[in-house]
């Protein structure tokens, strides 16, 4: 039997409660346990970033994060993004770009994009790069992805 | 199977000295390294995992004395990010920046960085050559015994230090470089994103008209440790930084470093960019 704990902690803005194995990862929390499988496993290792989620207002590879130090904290995944405001004004425009091929990095991707318009409000195509460098596309060629984030940025500094 | 039989998030740094106490621990810090090891099979846990991020003398970036103090848990990016590391420790700020990925550097700790001791670890280079020591503490009685050890003398194998099973590692204090200061990082690999690097250079010293004095040279991912070079230090110290002194430098760090060949770069190819970009980095300095 492997060791279990019991955790708290707020998701996509619900308290949730949740019963897991102490060496598990969060990102197998999130898809095994919990059922949300927008989250992505690309690699497991924290090389492609299909797998990011925000944890107290930052952007990390849940594939590299112990489920059990989730307790107590604050974290966000893309399906809670899905339900923002701002989460519409990134999906328009990764649509609009055409930023979406086979969609396997776009949740990853939405989600270090939208961490990095809260860091950048206003990012150019250099500061875009640079924040997506650890989410890798095998579709794209980044191109209209990096389009779509710069492009949503733009827009939200039109009032 | 694992072997592991407990979960402790201690909230103070009594609590986790003292559960050091019987060295039978698994540290979690950020996780970035532990996670994948772990899941590969590379550590085996112990009988505790024990959460340090509850510890509150564990985080910061302080000004202290003349001393930086930066917390075992400040990530790499609260580290690239705070005023004081900027202003006076800007060769920090720039490993920071060819630290991995915007997703590991807001997960990853310095104190992960340190004690994971890999002879390529990005942050261990920089530390070498200002001089940073390792703050730790352990319960060998009934009261928290706190030491200091300098970084040099901190690492003796991939992966393995001298810290000792009953102690934590609090965080690492960096003397504020005096004016004059320069030093310079460069980290080589394939691409600019989430690599190991093939080699990793520090250069550090005081300049004063064109000669550089208290030398620091320390090389990554060329030996089993992170490593301070003590040939090329004394052949730069009080040196001018003229075109036949670089040239002389560069060759004694080729001839001293003792690289592996391995899937990320053959020994030949080390040494050569040893040579090379020690020359470009001296070069840069005496320009500037």
């Amino acid at each position: 039997m492997s060791l279990k704990h019991d955790i708290e902690f707020t998701l996509n803005g619900v308290k949730r409660r949740a019963t897991i194995d102490i060496t598990m990862n969060a990102l197998d929390m999130l898809r095994e346990v919990i059922g949300l499988t927008g989250t992505k496993y690309g690699c497991g290792e924290g090389e492609c970033g299909a797998c990011t989620i925000q944890v107290d207002g930052v952007s990390l590879n849940s594939c590299l994060m112990f489920a059990v130090d989730c307790d107590g904290r604050n974290v966000t995944t893309i399906e809670g993004l899905a339900n923002d405001g701002k989460g519409d004004a990134l999906r328009d425009a990764f649509v609009e770009h055409g930023a979406v091929q086979c969609g396997f990095c776009t949740p990853g991707m939405m989600m270090q994009a939208d961490h990095l318009l809260h860091k950048h409000e206003h990012p150019d195509e250099a500061c875009v790069k640079r924040g997506l460098e650890g989410n890798l596309c095998r579709c794209t060629g980044y191109k209209k992805i990096v389009d779509a984030v710069v492009a949503c940025g733009a827009a939200e500094a039109t009032p | 199977m694992t072997e592991l039989k407990h979960y402790f998030a201690p909230t103070s740094l009594d609590q986790a000295v003292e559960r050091l106490k019987d060295g039978d621990v698994t540290i979690l810090a950020g996780g970035t390294d532990l996670t994948p090891q772990s899941q590969a099979g590379r550590i085996k846990f112990k009988h505790t995992l024990m959460n340090i991020r509850h510890i509150p003398q564990l985080s910061g970036i302080t000004l202290e004395g003349r001393e930086i103090r930066i917390g075992a848990l400040a990530t790499i990016t609260e580290i690239m990010e705070h005023p004081l590391i900027k202003e006076r420790l800007p060769v920090l700020v720039e490993a920071c920046d060819h630290f991995a990925s915007d997703q590991i550097r807001n997960a990853g700790t310095i104190g992960g960085n340190i004690c994971n001791a890999s002879p390529a670890g990005d942050m261990l280079i920089p530390l070498l050559v200002l001089d940073a020591c390792v703050e730790l503490a352990s319960m060998p009685e009934a009261k928290i015994y706190r030491h200091c050890m300098p970084l040099s003398t901190f690492f003796v194998g991939p992966g393995k230090t001298r810290k000792s099973l009953c102690e934590l590692v609090t965080g690492v204090r960096i003397p504020i470089p005096e004016a004059n200061h320069v030093a310079r990082f460069y980290k080589h690999g394939t691409r600019p994103a989430l690599d190991i690097s093939t080699i990793s250079i520090g250069i550090a010293g005081t300049l004063v008209d064109g000669s550089l004095s208290n030398v620091r040279v320390a090389f990554g991912a060329v030996a089993p440790t992170p490593t301070r070079a003590a040939q090329t230090e004394q052949a730069l110290e009080g040196q001018r930084l003229d075109e036949a002194t670089i040239d002389k430098v560069a060759a004694i760090a080729r001839d001293e470093v003792k690289p592996i060949d391995d899937v990320r770069a053959t020994a030949w190819y080390r040494k050569e960019m040893i040579h090379n970009i020690t020359k470009r980095i001296l070069s840069h300095v005496a320009q500037a």
